[in-house]
């Protein structure tokens, strides 16, 4: 977690509050909203509402409907018509209610958003930020808990980013926003109400996006992962500890850049690694970053990379979504299988 | 409980729902039961002749691009070719009525548009050739990057449009967009978007009568696609797509009406696809000659001659000059696509990302590893293969 960051905070302001990933979302709308009058947010239910989950909480009373708009709902044509603004000079940052509420938009999103710099020979770049809230975990019913990433990091032209701390929901955000490229920001649901002594006072650094970094160092083996499954790994990390295991932990932060450098340095210098996210596994983002860190690291690897991800099925109902998500145990298990005995 | 228990039976009225009211009056949004024409009507003396010689000078010259494109095609020197033979006061007028600092969204059909507006052809023609996809800066001509998937420019149009509504800049987006298009999700989004929002924005559909194949018929059950306006609480125009004096006018209004902060237009010009899809497209499998022949009576240039003829607007001298002024584009643009483009490989990786990630570096070296070691397809071949 942001324990430096909650610390430095605490620290100046005498008591760090708490605060949710999904305020600190906000203040992140809101800072970039009052530093650029260029940027515009638009959705379903974003103004007067505040967002189904209260990330736009009050921004329409701040910065005026034409600001912070409501939309009619179709995804397409609010991304679609994000396209036009932003070729007029504005900054949208474009909400999809849901991950599964996506798809209407994935044309605009593949053809134009993703294709707009390279279509017209960087005359004409599109800074549109899509912030998607995705994964599982919440209860919901269908269609409420899908993990589109390997979708958007399949398409040249588009940055991937989830966040996984409060911290990072700020910090990325507002660089997603500053970005003069497209990023479809990724928001794990699950961790909306995650809390964390950080407070939006305190300066925040605002890190281009595209680092990936080490949450728990160790030196057995590397756990790789993104958003909604940091926390997971860290807690496998933790028990891990009691088999003897001192697992490192990176927090992608960016699935598109990919950030090679820190991922390779780990594994070559712990030999192992396990992807962990809540995609599908087949043909999810698991298979590309294990490929990479073979091709980079195969001299120094001790067992092959494992992936530990949601099942290959439509995402299950709440009911029964415990039984697809990587959890602990599931992590642990793979750790396992990372050929010890050659050690011995 | 029965609804006579709840309420008492005597006092029981059959009452509307409480906040029901109509939106928006359909009658003045209707639009005319034919298609509008000026050019042999009453009308048309009215229509200054400096416009009218104008657009004759500009259908003229499109008639003579569409042509000289098509051609390039057999010469190998353009990919494909999507003509818009037939349908060149759509295209002429289109351009006609917006002024700088408006918006052009053309589809890939609309290249003409776009010349008429100004642009240089062989920029216009750019995508085609197959050297680059866009070849000219968008916002240094407000004319967005032509558009292949369809419908899907009309949401940018009404975003631009909205933008620069917020802004407080009058400026007008003009989209176009053909019959079949109109049955894209897109079409329907865009236009409920702009008439929420009273975007500033004209949507011109040219029903060509074809979808690539598919007529109309197979497209749409409404009484006509200017009829689908209504629905979306917006004025629809039918208008005679092959009278460029119809068209200029119609399409005018609608443009001062966006200008003036009335909101959106949809006007449907009744036109023909003379020429199939592309000049990689067979007609003669879905359509005959008789129907071709039919719209052949009813030739934009033809309808603008005799009228400009009959007012004693154009003799053979005047004809003569418009010709050779379509003549010298033609040559020009013969002439500037017989040079082969320049190419640079590296140029692939040159516009993804504002900075090149690491994945893009890597493959970027690899590629320049490749090409300094004479691997893969080189501009020899390519020639070759051509």
């Amino acid at each position: 977690m942001t324990t430096t960051a909650a610390a430095t905070a605490g620290g100046r302001t005498g008591r760090a509050a708490q605060t949710t990933m999904a305020q600190a979302l906000g203040r992140a709308l809101r800072d970039a909203m009052a530093e650029d009058p260029a940027v515009h947010v638009l959705g379903e239910d974003v103004g007067t509402l505040g967002g189904v989950f209260r990330v736009t909480d009050g921004l329409a009373k701040e910065f005026g409907d034409d600001r912070c708009t409501d939309t009619p709902l179709a995804e397409a044509g609010i991304l679609g018509a994000a396209v036009g603004m932003a070729m007029y000079g504005l900054r949208p940052v474009v909400e999809m209610q849901f991950d599964a509420f996506a798809y209407p938009a994935f044309e605009q999103l593949v053809s134009h958003v993703a294709k707009m710099r390279n279509r017209t020979g960087g005359a004409m770049p599109l800074p549109i930020t899509v912030r998607i809230p995705y994964g599982g975990g919440i209860g919901g019913v269908e269609h409420h808990s899908d993990s589109s990433e390997a979708y958007y990091m399949a398409t040249p032209g588009l940055h991937v980013v989830a966040p996984s701390t409060v911290e990072d929901a700020y910090g990325l955000l507002r660089a997603s926003i500053a970005s003069d490229d497209p990023v479809v920001f990724l928001e794990p649901k699950r961790l909306y109400w995650a809390k964390a002594s950080w407070s939006p006072d305190a300066p925040s650094v605002v890190e281009p996006i595209g680092r990936a970094v080490v949450r728990r160092s160790g030196r057995s083996a590397t756990l790789i992962t993104y958003g909604p499954s940091v926390p997971v790994c860290l807690e496998a990390a933790e028990a891990a500890t009691a088999e003897g295991w001192d697992l490192e932990v990176i927090d992608l932060r960016s699935l598109v850049p990919f950030d090679d450098e820190t991922v390779a340095a780990s594994v070559r210098r712990t030999g192992r690694a396990v992807v962990v996210h809540e995609s599908s596994g087949f043909g999810g983002p698991g298979g590309e970053i294990a490929a990479r860190v073979t091709e980079r690291c195969f001299h120094h690897l001790e067992a092959p990379v494992l992936r530990v991800a949601g099942f290959d099925i439509p995402y299950p109902p709440p009911m029964q979504e415990r039984h697809h998500l990587p959890g602990v145990d599931r992590v642990l298990d793979a750790v396992a299988r990372l050929q010890w005995e050659a050690e011995s | 409980m029965t609804v006579q228990e709840l309420t008492g039976a005597a006092a029981y009225r059959p009452t509307p729902p409480p906040a029901w009211k109509p939106l928006t009056d359909p009658a003045p949004l209707l639009p005319d039961p034919e298609p509008y024409r000026v050019l042999g009507t009453d009308a048309a003396a009215a229509v200054d002749p400096d416009l009218l010689l104008r657009l004759y000078a500009e259908l003229v010259r499109g008639r003579r691009y569409n042509a000289q494109a098509t051609a390039l095609t057999k010469q190998g020197r353009l990919a494909v070719y999507p003509s818009s033979t037939g349908q060149e006061a759509c295209e002429v007028a289109a351009a006609l009525v917006l002024e700088e600092r408006d918006w052009l969204f053309p589809s890939y059909r609309d290249t003409l548009a776009a010349v008429a507006r100004g642009l240089d052809p062989v920029e216009a023609l750019t995508l085609l050739r197959g050297d680059r996809h866009t070849g000219y800066d968008p916002r240094e001509h407000r004319i967005a990057p032509l558009c292949t998937p369809l419908a899907t420019q009309l949401p940018h149009a009404v975003g631009l449009a909205h933008a620069a509504r917020l802004k407080g800049d009058d400026v007008v987006a003009l989209a176009m967009v053909g019959d079949g298009g109109t049955s894209e999700g897109d079409f329907h989004e865009a236009l409920n978007f702009a008439a929420v929002w009273r975007a500033p924005v004209v949507f011109l559909v040219q029903n060509n009568g074809f979808a690539i194949s598919v007529p109309l018929a197979k497209q749409t059950a409404a009484p006509s696609l200017a009829h689908k306006a209504v629905g979306y609480g917006m004025p629809g125009r039918l208008v005679d797509g092959n009278d460029a004096a119809a068209m200029h006018q119609v399409l005018g209004e609608a443009v001062a009406r966006a200008r003036s902060g009335g909101g959106p237009t949809l006007v449907e010009a009744v036109t023909y696809r003379m020429d199939a899809h592309t000049n990689a497209d067979d007609a003669t499998r879905y359509r005959g000659d008789s129907d071709v022949e039919a719209w052949r009576a009813h030739d934009p240039i033809l309808l603008l001659e005799r009228e400009l003829t009959g007012r004693g607007l154009l003799d053979e001298e005047a004809v003569g000059t418009v010709r050779e002024a379509a003549e010298r584009m033609a040559a020009d643009l013969r002439e500037q696509m017989n040079a082969d483009p320049p190419l640079d490989p590296m140029d692939l990786f040159s516009h993804v990302f504002e900075e090149r990630t690491g994945q893009l570096l890597e493959q970027e070296a690899r590629l320049r590893d490749e090409l300094e070691a004479g691997q893969g397809p080189h501009e020899g071949e390519a020639e070759e293969a051509r």
